[in-house]
């Protein structure tokens, strides 16, 4: 049992990483930009990859009507999400303490592992229906308007995962190392809840 | 008259003797010139691996060019006002062309050389002199624009210059005139014993580059051609070329070619540097320029010295000596080990070379042979290393490979010479087209030359390119050293009339290559870094215009209140702070030229409406995709109209 405690707190300070480096990535290549424009996505804000890539993406989508990238004071997410990670991060830890010193049984990793994931995904669909929002929410004065064949406006919407083409850059969407750390913790939580198990029921067998 | 028949004579025989070699050119098979083919190959979206600076001559600027490639990258505006982007027409930038003659909107530019750390090129600065007007310039490796100009007091056609020391300690800047100093009303034919000759140290500031003429050696009236620091054993030595050592005034092409030496003057700037810092030498009353460019403000400023230190080299005991060289030397150049000084003689049939060892042991043991002015004169025997015997005609100028290897230039003989130091072997020869003048080595006026690659500056065009005209852009080739044979790899068009130039290999710089100026870092007194900072403001006929300039407008762009008589300042900041995205302005009418303005950057200019009218400007850097709507419109009321000034982006 000490082993899956010791990982479950490994997993889920894991967590931590994410305020340090960004969950997502999103570069913007085109012909004029060899040198991609590019943002990173942390859980406060948005980054530019090189110092001035906000303001030059900005620039850029002021043609075609879009919306400026959000200041972290402008969405809500930016101060909830680091609560939410911070809070997770915690409990996962003392799940695993408490693990550790066999307080509690191991299911709870599962527990928190379960609603982990659900405030996951509960956060991608965030994200997701920003990136709609921030690509098809167009000023109706743009001064570029492009339609798709069936004459509804064409969103620019980034992928949310992968690559797309939109109009002349070559977008890619994917996530950085605190993203990946994330999922690395999220997975370590997992073994530890199987660890835990398959100590539990050697256990019982005896 | 006779001499020059003679000398014409000469010329005649060897252009005879040397065509054979000159057939050459179409003598190459098919297998070797795509070999050839290859090697200058870059291809699309591939970076060349050096850079190579050449001199503008007579355009006064300097030119950039990729090698092996040939392709030129930008001209640098440094001593000629340049309408392309503004430079010498801007508010900015006119303070750059100021000297004690005025306003000098041009000049004949010569010797590029890169800064040096420990005798190895650092890529920090290029320097290069304006011949004309006599004046230095100092040019940033990383903005690739000119930062600073000194002019030199008391010179006269600046052509022994500007060659740098080992550690950039110096930028050295010789005379090739002699003039009365300080000039003075005198007859012409006094000249001999009373003209002098200036050969300028002009300390660098080891931070900022800032220049600073710390003190100039009045010489004996000859000619200052071409000098070259010593490095390595010699450094702390400047070796300069001089012909005229008749001191003649008059028909120099015969009287300045009657002696059978010249000299190679030897000056030992540290011993100098140490007797003008116990307080050696006298400031002498003097008046020249001093333009420095300030990157945070883009503002340059130009300020008038009043006074310069002169040292009389008879003073220094044991600072300057005279080394015998025959016929009128133009070259000097010093081997990477510091040890050989070649002197081209360019009247002479051998290539004379002196040892500095040698050299350093007559003056220990005193084997003078007489004097000059006071000036110790050495034995030629005692000092000669060696000689290249019969090696071409017309020899000009010697670089080095860092192998023990030497390459002179032959403009009689139109060729490069590769011989051998210390055998003084002839290794091979290989014809130019036509008439070569300096020829480059990258680093090859350093302690570590890089040999690769050697390209020599032609001053004959004739057939080498489709015709244009009576007037061509002059040729260059270059040439694959990495073998034991030369071989001719390349032939491009260079701009201007090149004399020397300077290459780098690429790595030591590209990275520090500057993209954009930050616009929070700038200090221009008249920036307007947001819509919120522009604004119009009258200051009784002047009219200052505070604008900002973004894809893809102007702001304010229109402008009403101006009136005929008025003079109207267009400050204008390019706001973007995205790399290559430069706007242009243009002004219906305007005296003067466009202003290119880089990301981050504030430039002035000026216009002085003449009729009433509406009238427009426009950006001229194809920007963005609504380039063209970039414009605006400025109001032009009668002089007596009382409109007031008004100013608006974007209302209808």
């Amino acid at each position: 049992m000490k082993k899956a405690g010791i990982i479950m707190v490994i997993g889920s300070l894991l967590l931590l990483g994410l305020f340090k480096f960004p969950l997502w990535n999103i570069m913007l290549g085109a012909p004029q930009y060899p040198d991609p424009l590019g943002m990173d996505i942390y859980i406060n804000g948005i980054q530019g990859v090189k110092e001035f890539d906000l303001q030059n993406i900005d620039g850029l989508n002021h043609y075609i009507g879009m919306k400026t990238i959000p200041k972290p004071e402008e969405m809500w997410e930016f101060s909830v999400f680091p609560k939410v990670i911070l809070g997770m991060s915690i409990l996962g830890a003392i799940i695993g303490l408490l693990v550790f010193f066999k307080k509690i049984s191991y299911t709870s990793i599962l527990a928190w592992f379960i609603l982990m994931s659900f405030l996951g995904i509960l956060g991608m669909y965030d994200f997701n229906n920003w990136l709609i929002d921030y690509g098809s929410n167009l000023d109706p004065h743009a001064i570029i308007k492009v339609t798709n064949p069936d004459g509804t406006p064409m969103s620019y919407k980034p992928p949310l995962l992968g690559f797309q083409k939109l109009l002349n850059f070559d977008v890619k969407s994917l996530p950085h190392i605190g993203g990946y750390l994330m999922f690395v913790g999220m997975a370590l939580t997992l073994v530890a809840f199987w660890i835990g198990r398959k100590a539990s029921v050697r256990k019982t067998t005896q | 008259m006779k001499n020059i028949f003679k000398l014409s004579i000469g010329f005649l025989m060897a252009a005879v003797a040397f065509t054979s070699c000159n057939d050459q050119k179409s003598g190459q098979s098919g297998a070797l010139r795509s070999s050839n083919a290859e090697k200058v190959y870059v291809a699309p979206g591939e970076h060349d691996s050096h850079y190579a600076f050449i001199s503008g001559g007579y355009s006064g600027n300097l030119t950039v060019y990729g090698l092996p490639s040939g392709r030129m990258f930008k001209e640098i505006p440094v001593f000629s006002q340049f309408p392309t982007n503004g430079y010498g027409y801007s508010e900015e930038t006119k303070p750059m062309l100021e000297t004690s003659y005025g306003f000098i909107p041009w000049d004949d530019s010569h010797h590029p050389d890169i800064s040096q750390t420990n005798g190895k090129l650092d890529g920090r600065w290029i320097f290069i002199n304006g011949n004309n007007t006599p004046r230095i310039a100092r040019i940033s490796l990383t903005s690739f624009e000119t930062e600073e100009i000194i002019e030199v007091p008391n010179s006269a056609g600046n052509h022994s210059s500007s060659f740098i020391t080992e550690n950039t300690e110096y930028v050295v800047a010789g005379t090739r005139f002699s003039v009365p100093i300080p000039q003075r009303d005198m007859a012409i034919k006094e000249y001999k014993g009373n003209f002098k000759g200036a050969l300028s140290f002009i300390s660098v500031d080891p931070e900022h580059g800032h220049m600073d003429i710390k003190f100039q050696v009045l010489m004996p009236g000859f000619n200052y051609d071409l000098s070259h620091p010593g490095r390595g054993k010699s450094h702390g030595w400047f070796f300069f070329t001089t012909y005229n050592t008749e001191e003649a005034n008059t028909l120099l092409e015969v009287n300045a070619s009657q002696n059978d030496k010249d000299f190679i003057a030897a000056i030992n700037w540290k011993k100098i540097e140490e007797y003008v810092n116990n307080g050696g030498g006298t400031m002498m009353p003097a008046n020249y320029a001093h333009n420095v460019y300030d990157e945070a403000t883009h503002n340059a400023t130009s300020t008038m010295k009043k006074e310069v230190r002169v040292v009389n080299p008879a003073e220094v005991p044991g600072a300057v000596y005279l080394l015998p060289t025959p016929k009128s030397p133009h070259g000097c150049d010093v081997d990477p080990t510091g040890e050989y000084i070649v002197g081209n003689g360019k009247l002479s049939a051998n290539l004379t070379v002196h040892s500095f060892t040698k050299m350093l042991d007559a003056i220990e043991n005193k084997k003078f042979d007489g004097d000059a002015y006071g000036i110790p004169i050495l034995k030629f025997e005692d000092v000669l290393a060696g000689s290249v015997e019969q090696p071409g005609l017309g020899p000009l100028h010697t670089e080095f490979d860092g192998k023990g290897n030497a390459y002179t230039t032959f403009f009689i003989s139109s060729e490069v010479v590769k011989w051998k130091l210390g055998t003084w072997e002839v290794i091979d020869r290989k014809p130019t087209y036509y008439s070569v003048g300096h020829l480059t080595i990258p680093g090859g006026n350093s302690r570590e030359p890089f040999g690769k690659y050697m390209f020599a500056m032609n001053k004959i065009t004739k057939d080498r390119y489709l015709p244009t005209g009576p007037e061509m852009e002059h040729s260059a080739q270059l040439y694959d050293i990495s073998g034991d044979k030369m071989e001719l790899i390349l032939d491009f068009p260079t701009h201007g009339e090149p004399h020397y130039a300077a290459a780098i290999p690429a790595e030591i710089i590209k990275n520090n290559s500057r993209k954009i100026y930050r616009l929070a870092e700038n200090q221009h007194a008249k920036k307007a870094t947001s819509d919120a900072d522009t604004k119009v403001v009258r200051d009784g006929k002047n009219v200052h215009v505070y604008m900002t300039m973004i894809r893809s407008h102007f702001s304010p762009d229109n402008i009403e209140g101006v009136k005929v008589g008025d003079k109207v300042f267009f400050h204008i900041t390019n706001l973007e702070q995205d790399f290559d995205v430069p706007h242009g302005f243009a002004m219906i009418g305007a005296n003067n030229a466009e202003l290119l303005v880089t990301p981050g950057q504030t430039r002035t200019l000026t216009w002085e409406p003449k009729q009433v009218g509406v009238w427009p400007f426009y950006c001229t850097d194809f920007c963005s995709a609504l380039h063209q709507e970039m414009q605006g419109y400025v109001r032009v009321s009668p002089a007596n109209s009382n409109i007031e000034l008004s100013w608006g982006l974007g209302e209808e």
